[in-house]
């Protein structure tokens, strides 16, 4: 379980100061959890601070009964990992080579064949075998995002943190990645906890939703809760009906 | 090396036991490919992990580092002998190959630290196309000459002559820098690019400072002056090299020893927290070993601003991978034989000694130019 005590971010933006906070929830463990809300609601900020990329003001964030803040870095890195939308890539660096760094907390470089395995199975996972050998700039958007996906799959944490995991991706492959991100809850046991920006996604792959918005969490639950006109009107601030579809429930907004 | 290739001649089994009867393969060696080829269902060949993404970008480095290592020798070689009076193997002619010698060793060391220090300075700064020389190591060496003349005359060259001037120019290179490194990479505003932004400035400042004192020098003074501010191997003296030769041992392997944690750094902040490597403490010691690197090297030849942007952009492309426990070694030995190459050339071709630096900087602009301009990208 994540536990998230009484957290509080302040940071300078181009429109002023920004307030995040204070944030006090649960994220369960198993399944898959999506952030939704507003754009600037936080939902980014709140994940890369329970990924340690960014500190905290005030308050508490537990991982595992780890407190962030305390446990050494490395230690972290075998529990949970974090995975931002964008990221800076080497050009020469294949596929498998960056698959290979999800394993640093364990090889620290050396890799074994135990890491071996891991990274072929993480790269099979995410059907990259095709691709394991291309250098990552011969790679389209979506192809280098699945490659760090399966990065941070490698790690073999209980955790995996993933912000905005759709950016970049076209309906099938969005699909396919939160198919995979499913599979990788299920069939790994791994905790996922993503930003999303379609509520509609988060409704059919996500286990439990939690709602933010203007820097505070407004709803959170399983995803029967959530899928609620009313909930959702209120939280982004736009009329939001939900039907019944053919998959579940739809939110219908325009 | 080993690692490596165990896992190849695993994935070699593997291939095999596609052939061959699965059970046939608990044989001794092909341990790896059972346990392999029973977790990936279709058995095929897999690419590699390490350093090289296959078997012919390894060769390709390898042979790459021979043809260097056959012309690092053709260099030194020549150096030393072509040109000697006397008939080799005299005695006359190891007299005169030994003088020679020293400069050889300060080219070897000159190369090693300006190539080790800018590959891991681009690493650490996540940039390929600047060089730690502009972090104000160069302007603060000319200021320091300038500043010894215009208050001493031409006495003042001498006076910063001897291993303890040679020792305090260090220092005072690797203090400047580390409390830039200290001021701009902790706290809270911690920004590597305000860090390279206040160093480029700061340079700047200095260079500024320096070209005003020049103005006022006399033109004999600035003619002894600007000798020592061409880089050149010249500008060593061989009591020097028991100070500099340690120092440039121990951080060239401490930046060796933590070679892997650099290619995490390579991977930006993100990654590297990720992964728990200390990003900030990470960026800081590096920067440190680097402007040990660069100061031991200013303070020995003077400035060699394109130098090291040069070796490193040819290293890259030569090397072929992300690798810094193959890219620092090819740095090196490609740092050595374009110096000791443009000595040789000059030395032996155009019969203009001394002037290395703007041969280097001649040919490696064009290198650079060529190189963009084929592939599109550093």
């Amino acid at each position: 379980m994540i536990t998230i005590d009484k957290v509080r971010k302040e940071y300078r933006s181009a429109t002023g100061t920004v307030q995040i906070g204070p944030v006090t929830t649960d994220i369960p463990s198993g399944g898959v959890t999506a952030l939704v809300g507003p754009n600037g609601a936080g939902k980014s900020t709140l994940l890369t601070m329970v990924g340690r990329l960014l500190g905290i003001d005030e308050g508490q964030i537990e991982v595992a009964g780890y407190d962030i803040a305390s446990t050494a870095s490395k230690d972290l890195a075998k529990i949970l990992s974090v995975l931002r939308q964008e990221n800076h890539f080497i050009t020469r660096l294949t596929v498998r080579q960056l698959v290979g760094f999800g394993r640093f907390p364990y090889s620290k470089g050396r890799l074994t064949r135990l890491d071996e395995q891991k990274i072929s199975e993480a790269i099979d996972f995410l059907n990259l075998d095709d691709l394991e050998d291309r250098y990552l700039d011969q790679l389209s958007g979506g192809q280098r995002q699945r490659a760090y996906v399966a990065m941070v799959l490698a790690q073999d944490t209980e955790y995996v943190l993933l912000d905005e995991p759709l950016n970049n991706l076209d309906m099938r492959h969005s699909v396919q990645m939160m198919g995979r991100l499913r599979d990788a809850a299920r069939e790994l046991g791994r905790t996922v906890v993503v930003v999303l920006h379609d509520i509609n996604f988060a409704a059919h792959y996500a286990d439990h939703i939690i709602a933010m918005k203007e820097g505070a969490v407004v709803e959170a639950g399983p995803v029967a809760r959530i899928m609620d006109g009313e909930v959702l009107t209120r939280v982004f601030d736009t009329p939001v009906q939900v039907v019944e579809g053919p998959t579940g429930p739809l939110a219908v907004y325009y | 090396m080993a690692e490596r290739t165990t896992t190849h001649d695993g994935r070699r089994l593997e291939a095999v036991a596609d052939e061959a009867a699965p059970v046939e393969l608990s044989t001794a060696p092909a341990d790896a490919a059972g346990e392999l080829g029973v977790l990936s269902a279709p058995r095929r060949m897999r690419a590699r992990s390490g350093a090289f993404p296959d078997g012919a970008s390894q060769r390709r480095y390898w042979i790459v580092l021979a043809v260097l290592v056959v012309l690092a020798a053709g260099a030194a070689l020549g150096l030393l002998a072509i040109g000697n009076p006397m008939p080799v193997g005299s005695r006359g002619f190891w007299l005169i190959a030994e003088m020679r010698v020293t400069s050889l060793v300060v080219m070897a060391v000159v190369a090693i630290c300006q190539a080790v220090a800018t590959i891991t300075f681009q690493t650490v700064t996540n940039n390929r196309i600047i060089t730690p020389s502009i972090m104000g190591f160069e302007s603060l060496y000319t200021v320091i000459q300038t500043a010894a003349v215009y208050t001493l005359g031409v006495a003042g060259v001498v006076a910063l002559q001897g291993p303890g001037q040679f020792l305090a120019q260090v220092a005072a290179m690797v203090g400047l820098s580390v409390l830039l490194y200290g001021w701009l990479l902790r706290g809270r505003y911690a920004n590597i690019q305000v860090m390279l932004l206040v160093g480029i400035i700061m340079g700047g400042g200095l260079g500024a400072v320096s070209t005003f004192m020049q103005r006022l020098l006399s033109p004999s003074e600035f003619d002894v002056l600007s000798a020592r501010l061409f880089g050149s191997v010249t500008n060593a003296s061989a009591e020097y090299l028991p100070f500099a030769i340690p120092l440039v041992i121990v951080a060239t392997t401490l930046i060796w020893l933590n070679a892997r944690t650099l290619n995490v750094i390579a991977m930006g902040r993100d990654v590297c927290i990720n992964v728990g490597v200390d990003h900030g403490r990470q960026t800081i010691y590096s920067l440190v070993l680097v402007s040990v690197l660069m100061a031991v090297s200013t303070a020995l030849v003077g400035p060699m601003t394109f130098f090291g942007f040069l070796v490193a952009t040819l290293t890259y492309q030569l090397a072929g991978t992300h690798d810094h426990r193959r890219l620092l070694p090819l740095g090196a030995l490609t740092g050595f034989v374009v110096l000791a190459g443009a000595y040789f050339v000059m030395n032996h071709v155009f019969y203009a000694q001394g002037v290395v630096s703007i041969i280097i900087e001649l040919v490696g602009g064009t290198v650079f130019l060529v190189v963009i301009m084929r592939k599109g990208r550093l």
